[in-house]
């Protein structure tokens, strides 16, 4: 006779845990990342490293102020992911401390504040990205043109002195090395009344995005594949945003083509595609049905669409996100899917 | 516009096959268990039957300490639920409270039985000719000869017979889609009696007075399917049909089943003859005909005695009441270190604490696992809604937000999404990368739903007995009332004709 230990089913090695599904997300935007150093040279990856470098103090420290443990959050990468998600966004020579603060937002507000891991209702990544954005407009315009259109190349010496002191290596100014990005100029363009096919001669400019752009956006897609294929992401909400922003887009270009841009120009500009595989995929913020999904991802493209037409930013992924974030749960009680064997018509199962 | 009903539309059970939402492909690690023909284990040195063994009451024992019992003699007694008889002959040492073989853990009473080592049978009374029997004996017989669901819930079988009779079913599933990981015991039966099954399904069939009979096994079965489709070609077997399910978990679930074969859901809060069916395990089949044609109680089952932890896997005959270890040296014993004892398979079965454990009727698997073959338990984190369960549910549930209402007592919310649906699969369980315990959230939940439920029926049963009274007190009260008007009535027109008469001119007061 023996006696053994008890404990709950399953009792099967489980493959995943959430370490391994953050390091997916990040080894699926290496290649985007890859693209980006190649068309905008080595400020990004500085970005990255910083972002990362704070999202993890910031993370241990507010573990420590909440009486958690650091270990099992710690080394769950998902402070790893927020922070790179941030770094994309920023510009790459933006000063360190834009991380600095835009970790201690993310990480700290948007993310420990609201009960951790799992609780924030916001996106992290783009909490601590609207609040750099509104907070120093200045710097967080100052984008870099692609490396082949540079006067000045930047390598990645220059890129910390610029990073760390301010100081600009050139001759120049800030003028001499920044450049407006497509979308910045497609909407200053427009607003003073200059036709779309006119903006696009500009030398900034690709086959649909920006020159540069449009290609990350690819490997960005190409990660997001690798997500789906991982089951990682689901497919409701990239194909919602895509999809919605084509269709919306399509009846606007084709009436006014002058001052509407073509729908995959929309698709390949600004953070759509990155934002439409990594960010608004994010679970923890988002619905969790699929119907739930599709409509969320339909509202971020919806709101983007206003914000790049109308609204004061040339790009509003960000803000779509974190509005569609407030909306995830209503839309979540409305889209629950019909339970195996619940009548069709679900909601009226009380009234019975 | 005539359209069908889902009743009608369930007769076409297993023309063709349809899916079911989630589940999921695991390893099924069946063949270490499916080398060698199952045989009956040595007699033991002891047996501990337990007098409950299946869902509801628990039977009255009818021997105590010191009687001798035949093999096959009843041991207990039971009005509403099944019989528990003597796996072999011996001496009775006691009726006592014992560990019984549940996920709880909990004690209750056993009969001790010390085998003689004769295995001497007592009287067995068989039924001929069941094209003659009604199916009312039928049930009798069954009841009397203790079969429950072999397939783990262990339903007293005679009792969805007859339920499943009067609802007028008109097809019985078999279910010989064996989903978990590690389990072969029905297909060892299914390879090696296919002749008792085919003829309990007709045996069932006449007792239901159902027409048609579905076999449902997995498609990687290819043996078992010659075999029935073999034992199935007789002038009586005419719509028995053998149908091949792809092998997911948890396909052999009754619901998933039910959806696989007719493409119907069974209505939530239903049960499956609101689609004209019946569910039973291929393993009661074979048993309902060794009990109608032998009169043979159910005393023995094959079980699957598996996993890394044991040296030589494979499934024995073994007697209702063999203590675990027994069959475990029967199987070589154990190897290495055994990190844990489960009953059943390792998506839904439980662990065990002894391998002192008994032998039960739904019992199905004694799985062995060593270190290697668990996980080192992993920190739960909170959950990241990454949905991974949603998508695996069976039920088309979304355990996230479950298990969120579960956590706050956010009861009526549970009920809404459909808590109650839970058929506790542990897909979620599995898949969930913050490696929350979510189905014993769901089972404490259920729980907590059920109770709740039975309180409100306790108040309300409380209140009509209340309003009950009040409704008799005032009707007595307008009874009496009314009696009173009446004779007030009566007075008044005897005083008036009487005043009309001129006799008296006494009020009714005063009367
Ligand atoms: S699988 Fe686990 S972590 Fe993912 S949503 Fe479900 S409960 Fe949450
Ligand atoms: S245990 Fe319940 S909630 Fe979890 S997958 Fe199975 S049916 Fe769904």
């Amino acid at each position: 006779m023996r006696s053994f230990q008890t404990s709950n089913a399953p009792h099967m090695p489980q493959q995943i845990s959430v370490a391994k599904v953050m390091l997916q997300v990040l080894l699926a935007l290496v290649p985007g990342i890859l693209a980006y150093t190649w068309y905008f040279g080595p400020g990004i990856l500085v970005q990255i490293l910083l972002a990362t470098v704070f999202a993890l103090l910031i993370e241990a420290l507010f573990l420590r102020m909440r009486g958690r443990p650091l270990k099992p959050f710690i080394d769950d990468y998902s402070a790893v992911v927020t922070a790179v998600l941030f770094a994309l966004c920023v510009p790459p020579l933006a000063p360190w401390w834009i991380s600095l603060v835009g970790m201690l937002f993310a990480i700290g507000f948007a993310k420990h504040l609201y009960g951790g891991l799992g609780q924030n209702v916001f996106n992290p990544a783009m909490v601590g990205y609207v609040v750099v954005l509104i907070s120093f407009p200045q710097a967080m315009t100052a984008w870099l043109p692609p490396v082949t259109l540079a006067e000045h190349s930047i390598g990645i010496l220059d890129s910390l002195q610029v990073i760390f002191t301010g100081q600009v290596p050139i001759a120049g100014s800030w003028d001499a090395i920044t450049q407006a990005t497509p979308l910045d100029t497609l909407k200053t363009g427009i607003d003073s009344g200059r036709m779309i096919s006119e903006i696009r001669q500009s030398p900034l400019f690709g086959d649909f995005g920006g020159l540069g752009w449009e290609w990350i956006a690819n490997w960005f897609a190409l990660g997001g594949i690798f997500l789906l294929y991982k089951r990682v992401i689901s497919w409701q909400v990239p194909a919602a945003i895509i999809g919605s922003v084509i269709l919306l887009s399509l009846p606007l270009w084709l009436a006014d083509p002058d001052s509407s841009p073509f729908p995959l120009q929309h698709v390949f500009s600004g953070a759509l595609v990155l934002a439409a595989f990594f960010i608004a995929t994010d679970p923890v913020s988002g619905c969790v049905s699929p119907r739930g999904r599709l409509v969320f991802g339909a509202g971020v493209a919806v709101i983007t669409l206003v914000i790049r037409r109308w609204g004061g930013y040339p790009d509003g992924v960000a803000f779509a996100v974190l509005l569609m974030n407030m909306a995830a749960p209503l839309i979540d009680r409305y889209t629950r899917p019909r339970i195996y064997g619940e009548k069709p018509d679900g909601r009226d199962k009380k009234n019975e | 516009m005539s359209q069908l009903s889902p009743f009608d539309l369930a007769r076409d059970a297993g023309r063709h096959t349809h899916h079911f939402h989630g589940g999921l492909k695991l390893r099924h690690n069946k063949r270490i268990s499916c080398q060698t023909p199952v045989e009956r284990p040595p007699l033991p040195d002891i047996l501990v039957v337990p007098l409950l063994q299946q869902a509801g009451d628990i039977a009255r024992p009818l021997v105590e300490a010191g009687d001798l019992v035949l093999k096959g003699q009843q041991i207990g007694h039971c009005q509403n639920c099944v019989a528990v008889h003597a796996p072999t002959s011996g001496t009775v040492e006691a009726v006592e409270d014992r560990l019984m073989t549940h996920a709880s853990g909990m004690t209750g009473l056993c009969v001790i039985i010390r085998p003689d080592g004769k295995d001497q049978w007592t009287r067995l009374e068989p039924l001929d000719h069941i094209a003659d029997i009604s199916p009312a004996r039928l049930a009798r017989q069954l009841q009397e000869c203790g079969l429950a669901g072999l397939g783990g819930a262990v339903f007293p079988t005679h009792a969805k017979t007859l339920d499943g009779h009067q609802r007028q079913v008109h097809t019985l599933i078999l279910n010989g889609a064996e989903c978990e990981p590690y389990i072969s015991c029905d297909e060892m039966l299914m390879r090696e009696q296919p002749g008792k099954i085919i003829l309990g399904a007709r045996i069932l069939r006449r007792a239901l007075g159902a027409e048609r009979v579905v076999i449902a096994i997995e498609d990687q079965m290819g043996a078992v399917h010659q075999a029935l489709a073999y034992a199935a070609d007789c002038a009586e077997c005419t719509q028995i049909t053998v149908v091949k399910v792809t092998t997911i978990y948890p396909e052999g679930g009754e619901r998933q089943l039910i959806k696989v074969l007719t493409g119907l859901e069974v209505p939530l809060g239903g049960r499956p003859s609101d689609l004209g069916l019946v569910c039973q395990n291929v393993a009661t089949a074979a048993a309902v005909a060794e009990a109608v044609s032998e009169g043979k109680p159910l005393i023995e089952r094959y079980i699957t005695v598996t996993g890394n932890g044991i040296s030589r896997p494979r499934n024995l005959l073994a007697l209702i009441g063999t203590p675990f270890y027994h069959l475990v040296d029967a199987c070589g014993g154990y190897t290495g270190n055994v990190a844990r004892l489960v009953v059943g398979g390792p998506m839904m079965g439980y662990p065990v604490s002894s391998d002192a454990t008994p032998v039960v009727k739904a019992v199905n698997c004694i799985l062995a696992l060593t270190d290697k073959d668990i996980a080192a338990p992993q920190a739960e984190m909170p959950c990241i809604r990454c949905g991974e369960c949603s998508r695996a549910c069976p039920a088309t549930l979304l355990p996230q937000q479950l298990h969120l209402q579960v956590n706050n007592g956010l009861w009526d919310e549970a009920e809404e999404y459909g808590l109650l649906a839970c058929i506790e699969c542990g897909c979620c369980d599995f898949v969930c990368p913050s490696h929350i315990p979510l189905v014993s959230w769901f089972r404490h939940g259920k729980d907590m739903l059920r109770q709740r439920a039975d309180e409100a029926q306790a108040t309300t049963l409380a209140r009509q007995r209340f309003e009950a009274r009040e409704v008799r007190l005032l009707r007595k009260k307008q009874a009496r009332a009314e009696k009173m008007a009446k004779r007030k009535q009566m007075l008044q027109q005897k005083t008036a004709t009487a005043q009309q008469t001129g006799k008296s001119a006494k009020g009714p007061e005063d009367a």
